[in-house]
């Protein structure tokens, strides 16, 4: 025992053999196992920004589409001489909630000018044709998502297709292909829809809707061409070719289920921009045309009377901000969700 | 580089001829003609009229006199401006939308820079705090919202700025602000991405341990490294800048060719939507080509050549 600085004589004695049952067992897992979709929610629980996002998505989706249930008032029932009345919420004393207005200078309760009852009130108050602005609002919300929810579908379908397709086959129907989707994003895209729209000519839902996905679905083609270029040489689908898969078959049930996360998040960042080009159409006149509305006409009537009226214009705007902010922070947080390599 | 750079032109001639093609067919789908007050006039001014506008032709022979014209600058005559030629109504619009395009896109890029720059340098503070929430709401409020309250608020309440009209430097400040808004956010979203990568890479450890100054390692090593891929964000920054100026010019009554093309849409003056379309289609197909070029030139690891992707 030379080299023992300290002379601790150890000798075999001294050890014990450990019971391998009392101790802890060492090959127990002992978090419990999560699916990658129990991973996800959980890392997508822990970022606040958004879980809170994903909240009022749910509340605006639940106003939106449930909100008549509760609120029994026709959008597009006219009162013209309760026009342009401004919120009034029975009991509430907050100037812009008490049916008052500012009318050059003086304080006026606009109800008792146009000689409403104490029973009548608005929530959100009324538009320029006495229409009840709350239930127009929850009616063009739906409107606006069902256009945009539809064209991501749209989008969805034919980009992954698309990209799958382009993808697999490689060589000349990929460059082929390729040149396509070149050509196509080279055009600015509201162009197209603007193109669309107008030779659609009958303005409304379908020509929005065939418009936006024609367009649209360029990027998620682009997206998933590079995942199956990058997954077609990869072990598990040589394995599934080995064993005699046929191609549809492998592209359903081993790339689709690889290429989920990028599609969702892709996704995420679609409907927002569906939303707001279906708006920014609708805005400018070649979108849904009255007696139905979207977020894009509410705030395009809005508008014209936003000098004295303000909160015409400001709640459908508020409406149309809110939804594409929870989109797209929602879409952040999937993206941190998704990506392995941020995982804490 | 010659044949890369020839192939591409190639790409853009074909482009830009489907784009005229497909408009051209779309819009002969469409009813309408340039009469005004059509119950009005005897047959032979219409038969007049029409042949004023070479619609006394067979479609195909319009079709290849459309074409041809593409190629000696005529874009057909307005069918509202019963006799301007299209290409002269665009040429005389182009002036406010470039301006009102550059400095948008000047501002944009310059305040989104240091916006992304300081949101990545202070990263998880309440710097970077802001600088996300500034950018994330330029992305969600659609710059028709953005240019009503701009209008309202800073033009007609407060009187800073005049409230509509194109008649000197100071008219083109709200209009820029309200367009300036969403290159803003893409470029400040992008740089903070970017930077927050770039700064912890192994040669900004390398410059910090040589002691460099903060200042010094942001502006030299990691703004620099960040600025390169950059350059493909223009192209997307210009598209959306041509999408702005549509709304942004009609609400300011700015009198550029977005303001026209609204027009147009409403009245349903084709020759000039196609016009229109074909003109925005060159423009960014250029800019997207000139984006690659430079890009290939300042970034040495991008080669460009003639195959593969």
């Amino acid at each position: 025992m030379v080299d023992n600085p300290n002379n601790i004589e150890i000798k075999p004695g001294d050890f014990e053999p450990l019971d391998k049952q009392a101790g802890p067992d060492n090959e127990k897992i002992a978090a419990p196992s999560l699916t990658f979709g129990q991973d996800v929610w959980r890392r997508l629980k822990s970022n606040k920004t958004a879980f809170t996002s994903f909240i009022i998505l749910i509340l605006l989706f639940l106003m939106a589409f449930g909100g008549q249930a509760i609120y029994h008032q026709n959008p597009n029932d006219q009162e013209p001489k309760y026009a342009n009345l401004p919120p009034k919420i029975p009991g509430v004393g907050i100037h812009g909630l008490n049916g008052h207005i500012n009318q050059g200078g003086t304080d006026v309760d606009a109800y008792k000018a146009a000689g409403a009852g104490s029973d009548v009130h608005y929530t959100l108050g009324t538009d320029y044709l006495g229409r009840d602005l709350l239930a127009r609002i929850m009616y063009g919300t739906r409107v606006s998502l069902e256009i945009a929810l539809i064209a991501t579908l749209i989008d969805l379908t034919i980009g992954v297709g698309f990209g799958i397709l382009s993808g697999w086959m490689g060589g000349r129907v990929d460059m082929f292909m390729q040149r396509i989707i070149e050509i196509l994003s080279s055009i600015p895209s509201l162009v197209v829809m603007v193109l669309m729209a107008t030779a659609f000519q009958k303005t409304g839902m379908a020509s929005i809707i065939a418009a936006l996905a024609i367009i649209n679905w360029t990027t998620m083609a682009r997206l998933t061409r590079a995942q199956t270029l990058q997954m077609k040489n990869q072990d598990f689908i040589l394995a599934a070719r080995t064993l005699g898969e046929s191609a549809p078959k492998i592209a359903w049930k081993h790339l689709l289920p690889n290429l989920s996360s990028v599609i969702i998040i892709q996704t995420m960042f679609t409907i927002p921009n569906a939303i707001f080009f279906e708006a920014f159409l609708s805005y400018i006149g070649i979108g849904i045309s009255s007696p139905q509305a979207s977020l894009g006409t509410l705030i395009s009537d809005g508008q014209k009377n936003f000098q004295f009226l303000p909160y015409q214009m400001w709640y459908p705007a508020i409406v149309l901000i809110v939804l594409m902010l929870a989109f797209n922070l929602l879409g952040d947080g999937m993206r941190d969700a998704f990506d392995p390599k941020s995982k804490r | 580089m010659r044949k890369y750079l020839l192939k591409r032109i190639f790409y853009l001639f074909l482009t830009l001829f489907i784009v005229a093609t497909a408009t051209f067919f779309l819009m002969k789908l469409m009813p309408g003609t340039p009469l005004q007050n059509e119950a009005k006039l005897t047959a032979s001014e219409k038969a007049s009229i029409l042949a004023q506008y070479g619609l006394d032709k067979p479609v195909w022979l319009q079709y290849f006199i459309y074409i041809g014209g593409i190629f000696k600058g005529s874009l057909g005559l307005s069918f509202q401006f019963s006799d301007q030629a299209v290409s002269y109504l665009i040429g005389s619009r182009m002036g406010p939308s470039m301006q009102l395009g550059g400095q948008a896109m000047v501002v944009g890029v310059i305040f989104g820079i240091i916006l992304g720059a300081v949101g990545a340098i202070r990263k998880d503070t309440w710097a970077d705090r802001l600088a996300t929430v500034l950018s994330i709401l330029g992305i969600a409020v659609p710059s028709f919202v953005l240019a009503i309250l701009l209008q309202y608020y800073l033009g007609l309440k407060l009187g800073w700025f005049p409230v509509a009209g194109w008649e000197g430097f100071a008219y083109t400040i709200l209009p820029t602000l309200a367009l300036a808004a969403s290159p803003l956010a893409e470029t400040a979203r992008f740089i903070r991405t970017d930077m927050v990568d770039v700064l912890s890479s192994d040669y900004i450890e390398l410059a910090k341990a040589k002691g460099l100054s903060k200042f010094g390692i942001v502006y030299h090593h990691a703004l620099r490294n960040s600025l390169i891929p950059m350059v493909t964000l223009i192209g997307p920054l210009a598209a959306a800048l041509m999408t702005g100026s549509m709304v942004v010019e009609n609400i300011f009554s700015v009198p550029g060719i977005g303001e026209q093309f609204v027009k147009s849409i409403l009245v349903n003056d084709y020759p000039t939507i196609m016009g229109v379309t074909i003109f925005y289609s060159a423009l960014l197909c250029l800019l997207l080509l000139l984006t690659d070029i430079v890009y290939g030139i300042i970034d040495p690891r991008i080669r460009l050549s003639g195959n593969g992707d």
